[in-house]
């Protein structure tokens, strides 16, 4: 018994391919409709300010938030499901992103030294560290700023415009989704390049 | 309430172990270096298709034994490509959307307060704005 359980846990820890995370994250879509429910993650963003106390500030968020729990409760989910894997099933590599070789070689050509077999999930300029200068406050506190801003602009964010809107053929989420792609593609080739020149 | 966070739960392992929670698994992406996240988000794509399309021609009922309507979403092209083109630069900086801030938090990463506390801030700026912005 106490075999059979190890053996499942070291099978759940090695990295999920893409063929198994694809339809598994439709799996989740299926269920909230089932119970009802669209997924969107973003939405507990605005549930939170309403929360909060901004429904007595702006219109916007003058939503009954409680209407919202079940949104907030998969979000709670979402945490203790990072602390389990992080705790008990992630393997015996760690916390490690396996990229290719082109993209290891791309990152030490505008100054991000990673190496092959080596490169962390989180890199080091996402931390607390990074806090103590300029580029760290942009890169974590002013991608935050943009992806709560935009979510709410476009209506959705990954899961609700490029995961529920795709599949249900919604030309807006195609539209939502070429954006995300002209902002990411600028920020990557054009201000990653310009943000790692030095070590701050 | 406690299916939802079983639900979550099920999202955090999949994001995490499929390493969509990475940076530098959004940078690959954005340099189109290796098919990985293409194939998480185009399967997903592919198989919701075809759920969606099972739930309208077999017209597939809720568990309060109502049918499964997804709403359209309203018609424009403004606020779904400048809003996503605001989203798509936030996300590759930060190398995270909104669940694997959630998973990331939980795993330990807590610098993702800071980037939850921004995400807030601009979700309520965004709802300050709405009336002055095109949609």
């Amino acid at each position: 018994m106490k075999e059979s359980i190890e053996a499942i846990i070291a099978f759940l820890s090695q990295p999920w391919p893409w063929y198994v995370a694809g339809p598994l994250l439709a799996l989740v879509m299926f269920i909230l409709l089932y119970f009802g429910h669209e997924f969107g993650i973003s939405e507990n963003l605005r549930l939170m300010c309403a929360a909060d106390g901004a429904d007595e500030l702006n219109e916007f968020f003058k939503i009954d938030w409680k209407n919202g729990g079940w949104n907030l409760m998969v979000a709670l989910g979402a945490v203790i499901g990072g602390y389990m894997v992080s705790h008990y099933f992630l393997g015996s590599e760690g916390n490690i992103a396996h990229v290719s070789d082109a993209t290891v070689a791309s990152l030490n050509e505008i100054g991000i030294q990673v190496k092959k077999g080596e490169v962390p999930l989180v890199p080091e300029f996402i931390s607390w560290e990074a806090l103590l200068n300029w580029r760290g406050w942009l890169m974590i506190a002013g991608g935050g700023f943009l992806v709560g801003f935009g979510a709410r602009y476009a209506g959705g964010c990954t899961s609700g415009h490029a995961i529920s809107g795709l599949s249900a053929l919604q030309a807006p989420s195609l539209i939502a989704v070429t954006g995300f792609f002209v902002g990411g593609l600028f920020v990557n080739y054009v201000i990653i390049p310009l943000l790692f020149p030095w070590t701050l | 309430m406690s299916r939802y966070i079983l639900i979550g739960m099920l999202l955090g392992f999949i994001l995490y172990k499929s390493e969509a929670v990475s940076w530098y698994r959004i940078f690959e992406m954005f340099r189109f270096q290796s098919f990985h996240m293409y194939g998480v988000i185009g399967s997903a794509v592919i198989s919701g298709i075809i759920i969606v399309q099972i739930i309208k021609r077999r017209h597939v009922r809720n568990v309060e034994g109502q049918p499964i309507v997804i709403k359209d979403k309203n018609k424009s092209i403004a606020r779904y490509l400048i809003g996503g083109t605001m989203f798509g630069t936030g996300w590759a900086l930060a190398g995270a959307c909104p669940a694997p801030m959630f998973i990331l938090m939980g795993a330990g990463y807590s610098v993702f307060v800071v980037y939850m506390l921004a995400a807030m801030t601009g979700t309520f700026v965004y709802g300050l704005l709405r009336s002055k912005l095109p949609h």
